[in-house]
């Protein structure tokens, strides 16, 4: 298959993959229907492996649509930091629809059609975003992730979930539209095209106070990056089933957001332009007290998802943060970072969910002893929050060397021990989960004895982690991917 | 057929005119509602074949029993009213195909075809009004149109809708007598009806009071017809109590064509930098436009009707038309002319959900709407669709016209203009998502059978809300048209 094929394939089989899903589920029963999912999630991330040969060989794959939207290009092109987010989001996707069978299906949800449906939407989107070639494509796929999602977050229909879905849809579709599509048309206006191109466009167009303006509007505009004060709607999203909360709000809706973010710090302005004229220092501000007031938080909050939400904020800052250092080390670990945190933080959240499911609990201090019922589960869980804290040998000790070291290398030692502040706050506020659930007892009344998860959910959850094992060792690809984009040395 | 070809022009106007009283002859419902639909798609074709004319850019002069100006009337087309004449015969041919709906049950058995009349009728105005190139025409065209539209508002279920048709009727007379008034003033002055006349002896008489006072009376005259804020007062009441599908008619074709009429009278007649920048009637313009978006959509949200809230929409959405026009550049006008078009589609498709929800539930009350996404899905998927066009979500027709607005903005370095179009479309957001909660999430009193809207209804509000978001992401057609009749009113002239 080559390269153009393949970026056409894996943008359309999700859009195909949600249209059979909508048939089969009406027609063929829930059994054909969910396999149907995982073959289109098997063959996407099939076709968005057939990329990464060309790109690491130097092509850009590219695709321009004839059609044109208001008069601006609508266009994708395959670039490395693209790709990573993309192998991300349709390989997370096939181990959280395995995962999704499980859960639906041991919660006895309702309308499961149109909840994979939605889902295979919105992994369409978050891909266009990977994929996208110009702002504008960009702004349209977030937009259509922004909408995809919503009858996911308020899928239970309760007046719970329509106020979370009131609070998700407000700060998201209003930040888009105030602040990230404002930024678009500036630049627009500024600038000679919108295309993303290495080293960035804006250079010789703006500079002094209005860049730094367009710079904060770009950082606030995109709202799923969950700067500070625009967090509010991932904790409210929270509310959905834990299959959206694990892939959506923990990769890909997060992850498109800071992925967009670091997108315009390295094909809008570019890391020298950055850099030079100090355009990024109050988003690199924000983004430290992110960092920390969302650890803060997450140390006292009890309800499980919650604190893993609010952990999701702090850890996204990271890669907002290295993004603003505009420094090549502080992208790469922003780069690799979306990789790292995703595998991690999928597992914690699949973790909430199958406790959820087997248990009932909800609620960080119910899960005494609980380790002990399931040893495997709560095993991934170590495994995974080791990841997020940064420890070797696993994946997260990558992403966080090279952050901090990008944060020396544009002399702000403060930003490092930000890092390593916000490391010591992800053990206080993972670690006493890790704890209760192997060295507390039981609550009196609950049988002993290993009782696991079904297979279906339990399979996911120790994928994940072994990922975050593995991705230690063979983190070498994924920094000679992304290498030539920051401008470091293959 | 080359011989008809060459009067394309004329019949524009006389097939719709011939075609209202021929309704009083064949009198039967179904034959009267098939010849309506069946004239108003020729109206189209004509139009349609209008504009291919002149999009090189050529303007086509019409002269009536071949007496050239200053002696005869003449229809003078040229890109930008080509493609109002389309919007309005494409919408006017949609709309007619749903019938006159909730409307039958006002009108006595076996008069039907007296709403189709009134309805040709209208159409003739509107299109009369776009295509002439006289000045007086256009009062007169107007009259017919005005008329035409009382009648079809005071058709509404509700006896409110008298009053709402009375009060248009006041309202709009004083409107249309301000017209008057302004081109009586600009006769005086010219001693000529003809557009083209007029405006080439304007230029010598410019400095005189009168021709300022005539510009201020075709100002306010048109604007009361157009809805520009604060002088939208009848239309809330107007577009609630009408039936919904005369509102789909007039919301998405009347005042397209007064604002037509605005950059004719504006740029072509009075001049550029006469009203611009001797006058400076942006500086009104400008905030009336600004405040215009606020003042409507904040209403909007507060509605407890639907008709009623997308009447207040439409006057925020027409703040954004003529804040393009206030912009006073080729590019702010451009954007004008395009959401003249895209809102037409979008505000038209709405309407037409109005009239399904009505037809299922016998209101619009927003609190009847309950559940009706899983009772009428394919309705309310109309909805979502065209309420996403209606906030400006990309891929939609809405976001075409913000993007150009914007952009027009940001060209004059009016960044915190640009800043409150955003903001104001944010709003759009709060009350367009009340109805969608309200459909999905609300739990329905009473029966909550699964009966989606008949196929002569849904099938024009799926025209229009899939050309809503088809012109969304191929909007190369309407964006290139608006672009080359802004340019031609700028460097051309007229």
């Amino acid at each position: 298959m080559d390269a153009q094929t393949a970026l056409v394939a894996s943008l359309c089989l999700p859009v195909v993959g949600a249209i059979g899903v909508q048939a089969l589920g009406r027609t063929a029963g829930e059994n054909v229907r969910d396999a149907w999912t995982v073959l289109v999630g098997l063959a996407t991330f099939g076709c968005v492996t057939q990329l990464v040969g060309p790109v690491m060989s130097g092509a850009r794959p590219s695709l321009w649509l004839p059609h044109q939207m208001a008069g601006l290009g609508l266009g994708f092109e395959v670039e490395p930091l693209g790709l990573l987010f993309g192998l991300v989001a349709s390989g997370l996707w096939i181990l959280t629809s395995l995962y999704g069978f499980g859960y639906m299906r041991g919660h006895h949800e309702k309308n499961q059609t149109r909840f994979f449906t939605c889902f295979a939407l919105a992994i369409a989107a978050a891909l266009g975003i990977a994929f996208a070639g110009d702002l504008v494509t960009l702004f349209l796929f977030y937009e259509i992730l922004t909408f995809s999602t919503f009858p996911l977050v308020t899928h239970a229909g309760t007046e719970a979930a329509v106020r979370a879905g009131r609070v998700y849809l407000g700060i998201l579709v209003s930040t888009s539209v105030l602040f990230l599509l404002l930024a678009i048309l500036w630049t627009a206006s500024i600038s000679p095209t919108l295309r993303f191109t290495p080293g960035g466009i804006l250079d010789g167009h703006i500079d002094g106070d209005a860049a730094r303006l367009l710079f904060l509007l770009f950082a606030y505009g995109v709202g799923k990056a969950a700067l500070m004060p625009f967090h509010r709607w991932l904790p409210a999203a929270m509310v959905a089933p834990t299959p959206v909360s694990a892939l959506l709000h923990a990769v890909a809706v997060v992850k498109a957001g800071v992925f967009t973010v670091l997108k315009v710090a390295l094909y809008v302005f570019g890391i020298d332009f950055l850099a030079q004229g100090e355009v990024s220092t109050a988003v690199v501000w924000i983004a430290a007290i992110t960092i920390l007031a969302a650890s803060i938080r997450a140390l006292y909050l009890d309800n499980f998802k919650a604190r893993l939400a609010y952990s999701t904020i702090s850890q996204l800052s990271y890669i907002v943060l290295g993004a603003a250092l505009a420094t090549s080390a502080a992208a790469m670990g922003a780069g690799l970072h979306i990789l790292m945190h995703a595998l991690g933080k999928i597992t914690l959240f699949f973790v909430a969910g199958a406790v959820y499911v087997v248990a009932h609990k909800t609620e960080v201090s119910q899960l005494d002893g609980l380790g002990r019922r399931m040893p495997f589960t709560f095993g991934a869980f170590c495994v995974a929050s080791f990841s997020i804290i940064g420890l070797p040998p696993l994946g997260g000790a990558w992403s966080k060397w090279y952050l901090v070291s990008g944060a020396f290398d544009a002399g702000q030692t403060l930003m490092a021990l930000v890092f390593m502040a916000s490391s010591l706050l992800s053990i206080g506020y993972l670690m006493p989960i890790v704890v209760r659930a192997f060295f507390r007892p039981l609550p009196a009344g609950e049988e002993e004895g290993v009782r696991e998860i079904p297979m279906l959910m339990l399979l996911p959850i120790c994928a994940t982690a072994l990922g975050c094992l593995l991705i230690f060792f063979y983190a070498d690809a994924a920094y000679r991917l992304l290498a030539p984009v920051v401008g470091l040395a293959g | 057929m080359s011989h008809l070809y060459e009067h394309l022009p004329a019949l524009q106007v006389l097939v719709p005119l011939m075609a209202a009283p021929l309704c009083f002859l064949l009198r039967k419902e179904a034959l009267v509602g098939a010849f309506t639909v069946a004239v108003s798609f020729v109206c189209l074709g004509i139009s349609a074949s209008l504009l291919g004319q002149v999009l090189d850019g050529h303007v086509i002069v019409y002269e009536f029993g071949g007496w050239p100006r200053p002696f005869g009337i003449e229809y003078r087309i040229d890109l930008l009213n080509a493609f109002v004449l389309l919007t309005v015969s494409a919408l006017a041919a949609v709309v007619f195909v749903a019938g006159p709906g909730q409307a039958r049950r006002a009108i006595p058995p076996g008069r039907e075809y007296l709403f189709y009349s009134a309805a040709l009728l209208c159409l003739t105005g509107l299109l009369g009004v776009t295509i002439t190139g006289d000045v007086f025409n256009v009062f007169v065209f107007m009259e017919i149109s005005s008329l035409s539209s009382y009648i079809l508002i005071s058709l509404g279920r509700e006896r409110r809708a008298l009053m709402a048709a009375y009060s248009y009727l006041i309202m709009g007379t004083i409107g249309a007598t301000f017209l008057l008034i302004g081109i009586g003033l600009m006769y005086q002055m010219t001693g000529t009806l003809n557009m083209v006349d007029m405006a080439e002896r304007l230029q010598h008489v410019n400095h005189t009071r009168t021709v300022l006072v005539a510009l201020a009376f075709v100002v306010v005259g048109i604007s009361t017809k157009l809805a520009v804020f604060p002088l939208h007062q009848w239309l809330p009441n107007a577009y609630s109590f009408a039936p919904p599908i005369v509102s789909a008619f007039l919301a998405s074709t009347a005042t397209k064509v007064a604002y037509y009429l605005l950059i004719r009278f504006c740029l072509g007649l009075f001049g550029l930098v006469f009203v611009f920048e001797t006058v400076g009637i942006d500086t009104l313009l400008m905030p009336l436009s600004v405040l215009a978006m606020f003042v409507g959509s904040i209403a909007a949200i507060y509605q407890t009707d639907f008709k009623r809230l997308l009447a207040y929409s439409s006057i925020a959405q027409i703040g954004y038309m003529t804040l393009g026009l206030s912009l006073a550049t080729e590019a702010g006008v451009a954007a004008g002319i395009v959401h003249l078009f895209n809102h037409a589609l979008m505000k038209g498709a709405l309407f037409l959900v109005a009239a399904c929800v009505t037809w299922r539930v016998g209101g619009t009350k927003i609190g009847a709407m309950k559940g009706l996404g899983q009772r009428m899905p394919w309705t309310m998927a109309a909805l979502v669709a065209s309420g996403l066009a209606i906030i400006g979500v990309p891929g939609t027709v809405g976001f075409v016209s913000k993007w150009a607005l914007v952009s027009a903005a940001l060209e004059k370095d009016a960044l915190g203009l640009a800043f409150l179009i955003m903001a104001s479309s944010v709003l759009a957001v709060v009350y367009v998502w009340r109805l969608v909660e309200v459909a999905y999430f609300a739990t329905p009193e009473g029966e909550i059978e699964k009966k989606d809207a008949p196929l002569r209804l849904l099938i024009p509000t799926w025209i229009l809300a899939g050309a809503s978001i088809w012109f969304g992401l191929f909007s190369s057609f309407p964006m290139r048209v608006s672009e080359l009749a802004a340019a031609q009113i700028f460097r051309v002239g007229l």
